[in-house]
C-alpha cells in the first residue's frame, strides 16, 4: 500500500476545496455523523422534492479522506433517488470493505477506493455515506437521531 | 524550520543498551525502523517481562490460594512476590494496601462505587480538574447520578496548568472527594499533587491521584503525597495489559465493603452469612490476572535495574528537544505547555488534519497517537478536535524526533 494510493489527487483537491460546503436553509433534512475515534464531525443538509434530493450541503470538520469523502458524495448524489442514492450508498460501501469491489464503474467516486487499504481509516470515508442513508432510510427526515461510526 | 539552532542531543543514559532489552524496537514497519512514540497509551515491554510471563506459562500456572500442590503455591508466591515489589515501588505501608486490578479505570471505579458511593449523599460534591482522562470523569459522573451528588471541575489555564488556588476555591463543606491526575494524558502537565492533596487533607477531603501517566516517568512515595488512593496501570509501566495496582489507605480500605463477590474475597460463606477475607484479598474477587501481576512485578524490578537518574533525565532531554524541533516547523502549535510536563507533546499542524498526519507517519514506521486521547474536554478547552501526540520512555532517541519531524514537514507538504 501506498500513501499516493490513499491521498490521490482528486482527494487532496477536495479537502482543499470542499464542494457543497456550508449551510443549507431552509432544509428538509438535517443529519450529524460522528466519529469519535477521530472527532469527526459532520452536519448534512437535504432539499428534497419529490422523492428526489434537489439538494445537498454539508458542515462540519474532519480529516482529508472524511471531508473529500462527503464532498465528492454531495456532487454524486444531486438530483438523484433516494433509491438510487441507497443503491449508490451501497456501491461506495462495498467498494471501501471488500476487495473484490473495485468501484471501477463509479466515477470520481473510484478514487476513495485507496481507503480500504488502511482499515483505520474506513470510518472516515462512510462516516458521511452513513450519515446520508440515516437521512433517505428514515420516513420522517426531519427528526433524526445522530449516527455514529463507533 | 524557523529555528535552526544546534539542540543538545548528549545524554547520560545508554540508549542503545536499554533499546536491546526491548525486541519490539528492532522490528520494521512498512519496511522503516519502527519509532515507537505512543508510549502514553501503552509501553513496549522488556524481555525481562515477557520471559517472567513466559517462566510462568510454561512452568508454574495454577490456580493461587487454592491448592495445596506444588504448582499452586509456586504461582502463589510469584503473584504475592510481585505485590511486594509493588509495596515497595511506590512505598505503600503494607501489602494490605497494594489491590491487584485490571487498570487505572477499574481503580477509580472501585474507589467511586466502594468508598464514595456509601458515603455520599444528595447535595455531596466530587471534585476533579478540567485536565482528566475519562477514567477520571464518567466513574464520577455515574456515582453522582446514583446518589444525587454533583461533579465539579477546577479549570485549568491556557498553559494547560492547574492552580492550586482555582482548586481550593472549589472545595467545599460538601467536598467529600477530591481526584486528579498526577500528569495528563493528553497534555503532560505535571500537576502540583502534593500541595493538592494537602489542601483536600486540611479540608476532611478525601484524595484520589490517577497516577497512569506518571509511573512510567517519575519516582512516586505514596506515603510522601500523602493521597488516600492511588491508581496506575501494568502495560504504561512497561508490564502486561489488564493489570494494574489500586493502592488504598489501610485505615479507609478496611471500612469499605467489598465491590464484587465471589471467591478468594471471603473466609466462610452459608446462605445466612457470608465472612470477606482480609485485605487485600477483600477486593480481589475471583481467579485475578496471574500472569499479569507476574509480569508487572518482573516490570517494576526492571525499571529498578536501571539507572534511573539518568533515564530521566534522557527523558527530559527528549522532551526539550522535540518541544524545540517540532516548535520549529511553521504552522505547528504545541498544546499544553506547562512549566512541569512529563515526556509527550501534543500538537496541531495548520491544514493537516491530526488523522491524516497519523496515517503519514505510519507510513514511516513511526507511531503517535492522533485523536481526542480520551480526554474530550481538554479538546474542547483547547478549540480542537484532536491532536497528534508524542510520548516518549527512555528508549526513544533524538534521531526519531527528527523523522518526526520529518514526517510532519512532508504531511505539510502534501496538504499544501
Amino acid at each position: 500500500m501506498e500513501l499516493n494510493d490513499l491521498y490521490r489527487d482528486v482527494i487532496l483537491d477536495h479537502n482543499r476545496r470542499p464542494r457543497n460546503f456550508g449551510p443549507l436553509e431552509p432544509a428538509d433534512a438535517s443529519v450529524e455523523g460522528f466519529n469519535p475515534m477521530c472527532g469527526d464531525r459532520l452536519t448534512l443538509r437535504l432539499k428534497l422534492a419529490a422523492d428526489k434530493i434537489a439538494d445537498i450541503r454539508f458542515e462540519g470538520q474532519g480529516c482529508a479522506i472524511s471531508t473529500a469523502s462527503a464532498s465528492l458524495m454531495t456532487e454524486a448524489v444531486k438530483g438523484k433517488s433516494r433509491v438510487e442514492a441507497l443503491e449508490l450508498f451501497d456501491r461506495v460501501h462495498r467498494m471501501l470493505t471488500d476487495d473484490a469491489a473495485p468501484g471501477e464503474d463509479l466515477g470520481k467516486l473510484a478514487a476513495l477506493s485507496g481507503v480500504r487499504e488502511f482499515p483505520a481509516r474506513v470510518k472516515c470515508a462512510s462516516l458521511c455515506w452513513h450519515t446520508l442513508a440515516s437521512a433517505l432510510k428514515s420516513a420522517d427526515a426531519r427528526n433524526l437521531p445522530a449516527v455514529s461510526t463507533e | 524550520m524557523k529555528n535552526m539552532a544546534r539542540l543538545d542531543r548528549s545524554t547520560p543514559f545508554d540508549v542503545l543498551g536499554v533499546r536491546r532489552e526491548f525486541p519490539v524496537l528492532a522490528r520494521l514497519v512498512h519496511g522503516k525502523p519502527l519509532a515507537y512514540l505512543d508510549n502514553g497509551a501503552s509501553a513496549q515491554r522488556p524481555n525481562a517481562v515477557i520471559d517472567a510471563v513466559d517462566d510462568y506459562e510454561r512452568h508454574h500456572h495454577a490456580n493461587i490460594h487454592r491448592g495445596v500442590h506444588t504448582l499452586s503455591q509456586e504461582a502463589t508466591a510469584l503473584y504475592e512476590g510481585a505485590r511486594d515489589r509493588l509495596v515497595r515501588f511506590i512505598n505503600a505501608r503494607s501489602r494490605h494496601e497494594i489491590i491487584f486490578v485490571r487498570g487505572t479505570t477499574e481503580a477509580i471505579n472501585l474507589v467511586a462505587q466502594s468508598y464514595a458511593r456509601p458515603l455520599l449523599e444528595a447535595g455531596d460534591e466530587v471534585l476533579v480538574t478540567h485536565l482528566e482522562h475519562h477514567a477520571n470523569i464518567v466513574p464520577w459522573q455515574i456515582l453522582c447520578a446514583q446518589t444525587g451528588a454533583k461533579l465539579k471541575v477546577a479549570p485549568m489555564d491556557s498553559r494547560g496548568e492547574i492552580h492550586i488556588e482555582a482548586v481550593e476555591a472549589l472545595m467545599s463543606p460538601r467536598t467529600r472527594l477530591f481526584g486528579c491526575a498526577h500528569v495528563s494524558n493528553a497534555l503532560g502537565t505535571v500537576l502540583p499533587v502534593r500541595r493538592l492533596i494537602a489542601a483536600a487533607k486540611a479540608r476532611g477531603i478525601a484524595t484520589l491521584v490517577d497516577g497512569a501517566q506518571a509511573v512510567p516517568h517519575m519516582a512516586v512515595d505514596v506515603q510522601e503525597l500523602g493521597c488516600d488512593f492511588y491508581a496506575f496501570s501494568g502495560h504504561k509501566l512497561f508490564g502486561p495489559t489488564g493489570i494494574g495496582v489500586l493502592y488504598g489507605r489501610e485505615a479507609l480500605l478496611e471500612r469499605m465493603p467489598p465491590w464484587q463477590g465471589g471467591g478468594d474475597m471471603i473466609l466462610a460463606v452459608s446462605f445466612d452469612k457470608t465472612t470477606y477475607n482480609s485485605l487485600p484479598y477483600k477486593f480481589e474477587a475471583g481467579t485475578p490476572n496471574i500472569s499479569g501481576a507476574i509480569g508487572l512485578g518482573a516490570a517494576v524490578d526492571f525499571m529498578q535495574s536501571l539507572d534511573l537518574a539518568a533515564a530521566r533525565a534522557h527523558e527530559h532531554s527528549l522532551l526539550e528537544y522535540a518541544t524545540r524541533t517540532l516548535g520549529g516547523i511553521d504552522g505547528l502549535r504545541i498544546i499544553g505547555t506547562a512549566a512541569d510536563k512529563a515526556s509527550l507533546v501534543s500538537f496541531v499542524v495548520a491544514g493537516v488534519h491530526p488523522h491524516d498526519l497519523g496515517t503519514i507517519l505510519d507510513e514511516d514506521g513511526i507511531a503517535v497517537r492522533t485523536g481526542h486521547h480520551c480526554a474530550m474536554p481538554v479538546m474542547e478547552f483547547f478549540k480542537v478536535p484532536a491532536t497528534a501526540r508524542a510520548s516518549f520512555a527512555f528508549y526513544n532517541t533524538f534521531g526519531e524526533i527528527d523523522r518526526l519531524a520529518a514526517g510532519i514537514e512532508r504531511a505539510r507538504a502534501l496538504f499544501a
